[in-house]
């Protein structure tokens, strides 16, 4: 990246010490964990690199209680692993997006993914990232350490910053510390597929799904082409996933497949398979990113993600998946300004938002990584992040020009 | 007592032309400024403070509400948000020498979707009529909290309601897709809408417990979720608290997560059994309640699976209801509980602070210790499985010295919780109630920190002052 140098403290004092020299020398920082997400925004613009790397470790787990907590850059994969020895996991299913963004420098990090929000396809049914963040510990942008929420389950004291600081790309404070609720991981995951839909047809069938008492917690449509790179042949494949108590499962797969009967006849995939489709679908691999192509993360209501996909690829080329029930729409077009606008306009028809997850650099500062705010919102975002970071030293220009 | 500030007399001296220009901006109907009328807004659910407010607006528009916020903005008036005012820590405590913007009048019901699982609604809604709406679908609203058949949307955003469902659905954060907000300077910004997560800062989580601090919200789009194929509770009545708190930690470390796991002490216990005559065992020193949700054949597998955790703890009773309405029997003495307490003792301070669930026996014992030398009974009834407690402080409020030893009492209480790991508030927020031990809790980087966002919002610090925030950091900028 060209950096001149590379700040990497080991442990939350050095941080805070390199943060307020920084601050007093007005040096702005690019902020980092092993740079698996350096392409998920705009480049930014800084003399030095601060790399959370150095503070690693899991630093609590109590599985009775549901919580653990880790340095940021722990590796997300350390923390899975923990979390399995005890038949627990992370909630929120955290995507590994190498597929698209190549494979940085070393594992994604704990504060990499909070610090995006970065969710699988469990959101639909169990929250994000941000749901699960019970507290954090951080250094905003003049060296203090700060500190919001905290280990407990149930927490309304004072505002919540550290929901305002995950998803904030480093922009406000750097996240030393992690605590997340977690969960008791399924003891068996089944999956119902149908065949054969187009993207209205398949996205009205996994709202039926998620609109039946199953249970559940996963809802994606491949078209042809993605259903074929994901191993299931060159035909559309609408999944619904379940995941509960083993001797639960087969009753729950075919009470749902019963109730979508009218979209066809249903498979069920074992357990093998279905690890396997989700874990495929998480991490956005049948896409099939080439050279030259960019990747739109469109957020938008269920009901209108088939036809904000029709949309867009009757100005440009485009491939698509749909995840969470049809809100999730991955778009994958030319990496030009004109796709870009495409995609921005039929977000905004829709009423939806969308972030640019994959674009060259020079794409990447070409145009908005996400739709421009309002300007009365605008406003807000440059008080916040003056209140966080008055001399704009931590990731400038990361998530919006000039914040 | 907390401490309030004398009014600006500068305010006061202005009252005339004040209520003169709100009535102007949003009809002199909507307006509400005799003192007999005002007596109805003088508190809320927290009812040991009381102040008339200057006057009482009712919008009926977020336009209004914009209208009455730039006009206080511009003219230095004190503003307190209201919803339904039931909250319990004084969230909505008016102040002599501030406006009540009330948004009761915004009650519409503006859009179910069941395709897109949500339901847009202005934000005096009540929480039930959220639920109400939807329920013939086939779906719920998740968080409710005991004050659901009252308590509005607005309120819910502003403190994050909880309740008893919350271990498995989660609290309002988790269940809000989108609002409108106006700002304090009647600066009205979209936040959200019907899609999942947003890129970008997360306004809605800020503004989610942000108490009334950062703007008024006039309308939300929440989450709806399909209700499971059934649900049916069980009692287990222990012989020590301890050994209840054991039984959470099992069943928790089981990989079950029931959808309600509720605790009771004995003076609970005893109070729900002779208000609701449900059948609580009255030899119990504690009891729990637990719900499971599937169908028939799931809720059995559940239901003995957690029988014989609890056996393993040597219960005193086990009882599994068959029925729907053995169900509703087994909940009858707890969700009637605070009004079963309330006819022990006519005034009882109810405290919320959380703590983690494996530190349940250290707290229970601690709590029964502080009970025993301040000299007032403390009766238990909480959400075990995410550890928010809710001890509630009988005291007579005919007797000052009761009451400052009620609050007293409370403020030891929740020093334990931070002691032992956990915080002030679990759902009912600061309010006025806690806002003078948030320095037990946080560091002063972390208050500053925090009043800095408040100001990024409102500068002059004009809505809901004096609260949340102890007053050496309630600083306008």
């Amino acid at each position: 990246m060209g950096f001149s140098t590379l700040i990497a403290p080991s442990d939350e004092t050095a941080l805070s010490r390199a943060i307020a020299e920084a601050h007093a020398a007005g040096a702005p920082l690019a902020i980092r964990g092993n740079g698996t997400k350096d392409g998920l925004g705009r480049p930014v613009q800084a003399a030095s690199v601060l790399t959370t790397r150095g503070l690693v470790g899991i630093t609590l787990h109590s599985p009775s209680e549901l919580v653990l907590a880790a340095r940021a850059g722990t590796p997300v994969a350390e923390i899975e692993a923990a979390l399995s020895a005890k038949g627990q996991h992370l909630i929120a299913e955290p995507p590994d997006l190498s597929a698209l963004t190549g494979p940085g420098e070393g594992p994604q990090t704990i504060g990499g993914i909070v610090s995006c929000n970065l969710s699988g396809p469990r959101r639909i049914a169990l929250g994000a990232m941000r749901d699960h963040v019970l507290g954090v510990r951080a250094v905003n942008g003049a060296g203090d350490v700060i500190r919001s929420g905290g280990r407990v389950l149930k927490n309304v004291t004072g505002l919540d910053l550290a929901k305002l600081l995950v998803g904030s790309r480093g922009t406000l404070a750097v996240l030393s510390e992690i605590t997340l609720k977690v969960l008791p991981r399924p003891e068996r995951t089944a999956t119902v597929m149908l065949r054969g839909l187009d993207p209205a047809r398949g996205i009205a069938a996994l709202s039926a799904g998620l609109g039946s008492p199953y249970g559940v917690t996963g809802a994606a449509h491949l078209p042809p082409e993605a259903a074929a790179q994901a191993g299931f042949g060159e035909r559309a494949a609408t999944v619904l996933r379940l995941e509960d108590f083993a001797d639960f499962i087969p009753r729950r797969a075919a009470a749902l497949a019963a109730a979508l009967a009218e979209f066809g006849p249903a498979d069920i995939l074992d357990e093998a398979t279905s690890l396997a489709l989700w874990r495929t679908v998480r991490d956005a691999v049948p896409l099939r990113v080439g050279e030259g192509e960019a990747v739109w993360r469109v957020s938008v209501r269920p009901s209108r993600g088939a036809r904000l996909a029709a949309k867009v690829a009757e100005d440009v080329p485009a491939r698509f998946m749909f995840d969470w029930g049809g809100g999730l729409v991955w778009v994958v077009g030319p990496a030009t300004e004109l796709a870009h606008r495409v995609v921005t306009e039929a977000v905004c028809a829709e009423h939806g938002t969308f972030w640019l997850v994959r674009a060259p650099p020079a794409l990447r500062a070409a145009v908005p990584g996400l739709p421009e705010e309002p300007p009365a919102l605008a406003a807000l975002t440059r008080r916040v992040k003056e209140a966080f970071d008055p001399k704009g030293i931590l990731n400038p220009g990361r998530i919006f020009a000039g914040v | 007592m907390i401490a309030l500030p004398s009014p600006d007399r500068s305010v006061l001296a202005r009252r005339h032309t004040v209520i003169a220009d709100l009535q102007r901006l949003i009809g002199p109907a909507a307006v509400i400024v005799e003192p007999v009328r005002l007596k109805a807004y003088e508190t809320d659910a927290f009812t040991a403070y009381k102040r008339l407010p200057l006057a009482v607006c009712l919008p009926n528009s977020t336009d209004q509400v914009s209208a009455l916020l730039r006009y206080c903005s511009r003219h230095g008036i004190r503003v307190v948000p209201r919803a339904a005012g039931t909250s319990l820590s004084g969230g909505a405590l008016p102040l002599e020498d501030a406006v009540v913007i009330g948004v009761s009048r915004l009650n519409r019901i503006l859009e179910v979707s069941v395709e897109d699982r949500l339901i847009r609604v202005e934000a005096g809604v009540t929480n039930l009529a959220v639920t109400r709406a939807v329920e013939g679908e086939g779906f719920f609203y998740a968080p409710d909290p005991s004050s659901q058949i009252a308590c509005m949307i607005a309120g819910n955003i502003a403190m994050n309601a909880g309740g008893a469902h919350c271990l498995k659905y989660g609290v309002t954060a988790n269940n809000l897709l989108g609002v409108t907000l106006v700002a304090p300077d009647g600066e009205v910004v979209k936040l959200g809408g019907g899609h999942l997560d947003t890129p970008g800062y997360d306004w809605l989580g800020l503004i989610c417990g942000s108490e009334g601090q950062l703007g008024i919200i006039t309308e939300a789009t929440l989450r709806i979720l399909r209700a499971g194929e059934g649900a049916r509770a069980m009692l287990v009545g222990f012989r020590a608290t301890d050994v209840a708190a054991a039984a959470v930690a099992d069943i928790i470390g089981s990989g079950i997560i029931p959808v309600a796991l509720e605790f009771m002490d004995k003076p609970c216990i005893r109070a729900c059994e002779d208000f609701a005559h449900a059948g609580y065992p009255l030899d119990a020193e504690a009891l729990l309640i637990i719900e499971v949700e599937g169908d028939k054949s799931e809720q059995d597998a559940l239901l003995a699976r957690l029988e014989t955790i609890c056996r393993r703890h040597d219960p005193l009773t086990v009882r599994i209801a068959r029925t729907a309405e053995e169900s509703a029997a087994i909940w009858k003495g707890r969700k009637g509980a605070f009004g079963a307490v309330g006819r022990i003792s006519p005034d009882y301070l109810c405290m919320d602070g959380t703590i983690p669930p494996a530190q349940l026996p250290e707290a229970m014992r601690r709590i029964e210790a502080l009970s025993r030398e301040y000299g007032l009974m403390v009766a238990n009834v909480f959400h075990a499985g995410d550890g928010n407690l809710h001890p509630l402080i009988l005291f007579d409020a005919n007797d000052q010295e009761s009451f400052a030893r009620a609050e007293a009492l409370g403020a030891d209480i929740l020093r334990l919780c931070i002691e032992l790991g956990g915080c002030l508030t679990g759902e009912h927020g600061v309010g006025i109630e806690k806002r003078d031990l948030m320095p037990a809790q946080f560091s002063a980087a972390d208050l500053a920190q925090q009043a800095r966002v408040k100001r990024a919002f409102d500068p002059a610090w004009l809505l809901n002052p004096h609260k949340v925030f102890p007053p050496e950091f309630a600083k306008a900028a």
